[in-house]
């Protein structure tokens, strides 16, 4: 009997344990359920086009525009960029694992000697270190956005493929969770309230995109040729909402493009795309 | 005539708006987007000058009928989560988005509708 009761209470502390664990897959599932539920009719896989993927119209005209996006010549910019070797004769390539192809969607990655996530921008700035160059401003446009830029397309098709293993990590994704999911500043909103709440509804005539997919096809190339970074985008999102907003490249940003990230596991890489 | 009167109404009421001088009307603070920016989530079905509402809040009308006490309306203005902590609408008092002068304002426009 009282074997049976200490097995009993054995399994009751694991059941709690299991119970009580909210992993990243676990957030991760919770979300595509719950838009599943919100937007029946809305395939998994066309969570890649944002706002855009519930508006059939907006949706018409960006396919018309891709066909031969305003942004190519941007795009050849990047890829000279890319092309160039750096002072130490080494290339990007040469520095980045599998020649830095198909390997965006690992990041923005957890690296445990250094404590610390990892953004693609900053893979892009330690290959510029270790080979005698000077690191580019984290979102500026006219460098690490355009040498980004073109680098993300060498993964186009890749699925976003985030991990979150050890404590280190869990504890830079939960930073980032905070962050997206905190309510503050003068409107009182969190990045949630609008992408998570109210994703598929209007503020004013704007769609407000949904969490899921949102950090698949950046940089971005606003209103044709402008182009703007994931983080500089959070500066953005942040300004409008009247949020003390950081600069891109700050350890705040870069664990809630951990979390963000994370929240598009599966879905297909793109880059870069054409938004308004 | 009725068209021409709304016209007419609409051009002062830009004339007005525009001038340093004219007082703002609780019509010009809910529609104005750096201060109640009320048509972000909230359509005003019996005003045609309410275009391309967005649809997070309900719609605003029969206002009179939803809230007889008129310090119910004003309360939840000042500060929805205070009655419902998962209210996704600004504390405009609380927070200072609008003056406590401006959310009389608010209140007073938002009763005719």
């Amino acid at each position: 009997m009282k074997k049976i009761v200490i097995a009993l209470a054995g399994l009751g502390i694991l059941v709690g344990a299991f119970s009580a664990y909210a992993g990243p897959e676990e957030d991760r599932q919770k979300l595509v359920s719950y838009f599943k539920n919100k937007f029946p009719d809305l395939k998994f896989d066309d969570y890649i086009y944002s706002a855009l993927a519930f508006d059939p119209d907006a949706k018409s005209q960006y396919n018309s525009i891709m066909e031969f996006p305003p942004y190519l010549s941007e795009l050849e910019k990047g890829e000279k960029l890319w092309n160039t070797p750096l002072k130490s004769g080494k290339t990007y390539a040469d520095c980045l694992p599998n020649g830095g192809k198909m390997i965006a969607g690992n990041y923005p990655l957890f690296d445990d000697a250094r404590g610390k996530v990892i953004t693609l921008e900053d893979a892009l700035n330690d290959c510029r270190k270790v080979n005698g160059e000077e690191a580019y401003k984290n979102a500026d446009p006219k460098t690490m956005g355009l040498l980004s830029a073109y680098m993300r397309t060498l993964s186009d098709g890749m699925k976003v493929n985030i991990k979150v293993v050890g404590e280190g990590a869990l504890k830079a994704y939960e930073d980032g969770k905070k962050t997206f999911y905190r309510r503050a500043g003068q409107l009182n909103f969190s990045c949630g309230s609008c992408h998570v709440d109210n994703a598929g509804l209007r503020i004013r005539s704007e769609l407000l995109s949904p969490v899921i997919g949102q950090t698949t096809h950046w940089p971005a190339f606003r209103g044709g040729d402008k182009l703007v970074t994931l983080q500089k985008r959070y500066e953005g999102c942040q300004k409008n909402v009247r949020h003390v907003s950081d600069k891109a490249g700050s350890t705040r940003y870069n664990n809630l493009e951990y979390f963000h990230s994370y929240m598009s596991n599966g879905l297909e890489m793109k880059s870069s795309v054409f938004r308004k | 005539m009725r068209k021409r009167t709304s016209i007419i109404t609409a051009v002062l009421a830009t004339l007005l708006a525009s001038s340093a001088y004219a007082a703002e009307t609780g019509k010009d603070i809910a529609f104005n987007r750096s201060k109640g920016n009320c048509l972000a989530c909230h359509g005003m079905p019996t005003l045609p000058d309410a275009e391309q509402p967005g649809e997070s809040g309900p719609p605003l009308i029969a206002m009179q009928a939803r809230f007889p006490d008129k310090k119910v309306l004003r309360a939840k203005i000042w500060d929805a989560t205070a009655s419902n902590p998962e209210s996704f609408m600004p504390p405009m008092g609380k927070h200072q988005i609008l003056t406590e002068e401006e959310i009389d304002k608010v209140v007073e426009f938002l009763y005719g509708l």
